[in-house]
């Protein structure tokens, strides 16, 4: 049993827990990822691996309550129990040996991409970090994101922050101002990391993107992470999460995420009925 | 010598086994309950009445951990059940699962005196009969052991692990087994579906290994959270690596991405690990076409067939590119399967998986095969037949072509020698690899095979592994 030692609410729909799994801890490196799950008739899910402490012997996850799992994780409160937690998985992000870095999140991918950017920020790169949330009121992380970055760009799609504009814009504009980046990272949804490795295969930039599919074990076992890389089947979980963004078939890989839309609404749905029953009852 | 005589009783000489009740084929392939449903008391001394007492026991040399067969079927023949389970148990940690799963047709069984002429005793109807007669009738009991104070790790807590820990522990080792998923057990969880293999019973076996004072430790990705060196550096003196065959294969032809393809391995690991067919009771969904298509003709493939039409399927096919003599899966599995609905295209090989325009599995392109010379395996090798391609209308398919070890460890583990294809290189007496201390076995080193071959590696390596420790005291 792990449990919750912290929970911030960091906007109407993300969340961020701080869990006790001290052998977990001590491995884990950015870029990597866990799997949990709350109860006896759980899922598995995979979600990547936020922030660590190796003296406190907690792993920090940042999540969106977008299916039943994480609604009812996002329902846990602090001291309480998950039933399952293992890690660290997948292979870490290689950060060493460059001088100027872009780092992208998109919405919750701000939240995979922070570790990042802090370990290149740690090796002593220069990190230009730009995050892109849908309003204002989703933005998160902008204050730990600032202390890793030495230019830090948060936009909106409404513009309701002052800056309206895609990260792509952003980080276009930063090319072109002049800046020579020999490494981008984009984290975020399958279409926003597709639009920012074609942009950046313009300008011939290697650039990384994280993978999160629907996986089961999260060591190899299932197959289920199937991601074509260069016209070869990679499975995410231990091939990547990150790979080449520039090799990456994003139109297969946002194909396979529609696999279970119909049974994760079902999910949803029951799990709401069951809630609405508690409440009246 | 008289009296002795008289004392045997004449032993029953009907040529077949006694039949064991199963449930009907067309209720069974409607639900998760098991297949087999067991001998009473009365049926399992009659078929006990069936074996000749052999003084050579050709039997016990069929049995990778050398239950002692005559003996319990006396004991079960006089109606002494629970000292019968105590006399398989001298050797196998796992009586209720090899009972089931193990293909006797092939080991004891196949030696059998009685094979000669007519059928072999049940042995393992037998073997399952006492252990489900103690799970039933007796609680399991702590077994007392002297301690060593001396640890083992064991990695995997399937077959080899469990047996391996379970030989260890009764030895006095302090054995911590360290198991990556949620639920020990391994492939006898994730992998071998609930109408073969209740999970209550696999339970309640672990529960009787941990009785001997063997520690489970869940969520631990060994390679990952911890190395090898690592284990040794905690004060593990030896390990004894059972990590199993996790890594599917797929064939290699266009479409396998497709949405509604999966490896054997997922699609069961949905349906008998998490339940998947309790969905949406259990959160973990699986995709079932109306009709599928299950890709090779191992006891996988039968086993990811006939849950696929527990299911709701309405069509299923087993598609198989040599010919029914040739298919691995067990004779007793492939008659299930038959029994049940599920249609076999025998010398049938896919060439391509086709798609809807969003991504969908919408059929399997097929040519059909004729046998030619036999291969390196000694089975024909079967050539394709020209112009004979044709498609099958299938919304899933499921490749069940075989597995091979998972990397994970041996990545991660310098100093550890494995085969080209995975396999951790040992010697085959003692289960020991090429770094010291560390033994393996199971299919992590043979690449899949079954379950009770497993236990025998695993056994084997306890043996080695004793006297290792007791060599480097």
């Amino acid at each position: 049993m792990f449990r919750i030692v912290r929970k911030q609410v960091l906007n109407p729909a993300v969340k961020l827990m701080e869990i006790e799994a001290p052998y977990v801890a001590k491995k884990a490196a950015p870029g990597q990822f866990i799997i949990l799950r709350t109860d006896e008739n759980g899922e598995r899910i995979p979600l990547t691996i936020a922030d660590y402490n190796r003296e406190k012997g907690t792993v920090t996850i940042i999540f969106q309550e977008v299916g039943k799992t994480t609604k009812v994780l996002g329902e846990m409160k602090e001291g309480d129990y998950l039933l399952d937690f293992v890690g660290p998985l997948g292979v870490a992000s290689h950060l060493d040996g460059y001088r100027k870095v872009a780092v992208i999140g998109g919405g919750l991918g701000t939240a995979i991409a922070y570790p990042q950017a802090k370990k290149l920020h740690e090796l002593g790169a220069e990190v230009h970090s730009i995050v892109g949330f849908r309003n204002q009121e989703l933005i998160i992380l902008e204050k730990e994101m600032q202390q890793v970055s030495n230019k830090l760009i948060v936009a909106t799609d409404d513009g309701s922050n002052g800056n309206k504009g895609f990260v792509t814009d952003m980080l276009k504009k930063l090319i072109e101002e002049g800046n020579q980046y020999d490494l981008v990272i984009a984290i975020g949804p399958l279409i926003m990391m597709k639009v920012v490795s074609n942009l950046t295969k313009q300008y011939g930039i290697k650039t990384l993107v994280s993978m999160n599919p629907v996986m089961i074990d999260g060591t190899g076992m299932c197959g289920g992470c199937r991601v074509s890389v260069g016209g070869k089947t990679k499975f995410a979980c231990v091939d990547g999460p990150d790979f080449d963004g520039h090799e990456v078939d994003f139109d297969e890989a946002m194909r396979r995420q529609m696999m279970y839309k119909s049974e994760e609404k079902r999910s949803q749905e029951e799990h709401a009925c069951r809630l609405g029953g508690q409440t009246n009852a | 010598m008289l009296a002795d005589w008289g004392a045997k009783p004449m032993p029953n000489m009907s040529l077949n086994k006694v039949k064991i009740p199963e449930q009907d084929p067309n209720i069974r392939n409607k639900n998760f309950l098991e297949v087999a449903l067991g001998y009473a008391e009365d049926m399992a001394k009659e078929e006990a009445q069936r074996c000749l007492q052999c003084k050579n026991k050709p039997c016990v040399a069929g049995c990778p951990v050398n239950v002692q067969i005559p003996e319990f079927i006396q004991l079960v023949a006089e109606g002494r059940f629970e000292e019968a389970y105590d006399k398989v148990r001298e050797t196998n940690s796992l009586p209720a699962i090899c009972g089931r799963v193990c293909p006797q047709e092939s080991q004891c069984e196949n030696l059998c005196v009685r094979a000669k002429k007519g059928e072999s005793v049940g042995i393992g109807r037998l073997e399952r009969f006492v252990a489900d007669w103690y799970l039933a009738n007796r609680e399991s009991k702590v077994e007392k052991v002297g301690k060593l104070n001396r640890k083992v790790a064991v990695v995997g807590s399937g077959p080899a692990g469990l047996t391996c820990a379970g030989d260890l522990a009764k030895l006095g080792y302090d054995v911590t087994i360290f198991e990556a998923f949620h639920v020990p057990g391994g492939v006898l969880m994730y992998g071998i579906p609930e109408f073969r293999l209740p999970k209550a019973l696999v339970q309640r076996e672990i529960e009787s290994v941990k009785q001997l004072g063997v520690e489970i430790k869940t969520n631990m990705v060994i390679g990952k959270v911890l190395s090898l060196d690592e284990l040794i550096e905690e004060g593990y003196e030896a390990i004894f690596i059972g990590s199993g065959a996790g890594l599917p294969s797929f064939m290699g032809i266009p479409g396998e991405n497709l949405n509604g393809v999966y490896s054997a391995n997922e699609f069961l690991t949905r349906i008998n690990l998490m339940k998947a067919y309790k969905f949406p009771e259990c959160d973990t969904p699986v995709k079932i076409g109306r009709n599928v298509a299950i890709v090779g003709g191992g006891n996988v493939a039968m086993d990811a067939a006939r849950s696929a039409l527990r299911l709701g399927a309405e069509k299923v096919y087993i598609i198989y590119r040599r010919s029914e003599k040739e298919m691995p899966a067990r004779l007793e599995e492939v008659h299930h399967a038959k029994e049940e609905g599920i249609i076999f295209k025998l010398l049938t090989n896919p060439t391509r998986i086709l798609g809807t325009e969003d991504g969908w599995v919408k059929g399997i392109e097929c040519v059909e095969m004729e046998l030619g010379e036999p291969d390196a395996s000694g089975r024909r090798k079967p050539v394709i037949k020209q112009g004979s391609e044709h498609v099958a209308d299938v919304e899933t398919v499921v490749i069940a072509i075989g597995q091979s070890p998972n990397p994970l460890i041996s990545s991660t583990t310098p100093g550890l020698e494995t085969q080209k294809w995975g396999g951790i290189i040992v010697n085959e007496e003692t289960g020991s690899t090429s770094k010291e201390g560390v033994y393996a076995g199971g299919d992590a080193v043979t690449g899949a095979a079954t379950v009770i071959l497993a236990m025998g590696a695993g056994k084997k390596a306890a043996k080695a592994i004793d006297e290792y420790l007791k060599n480097s005291q």
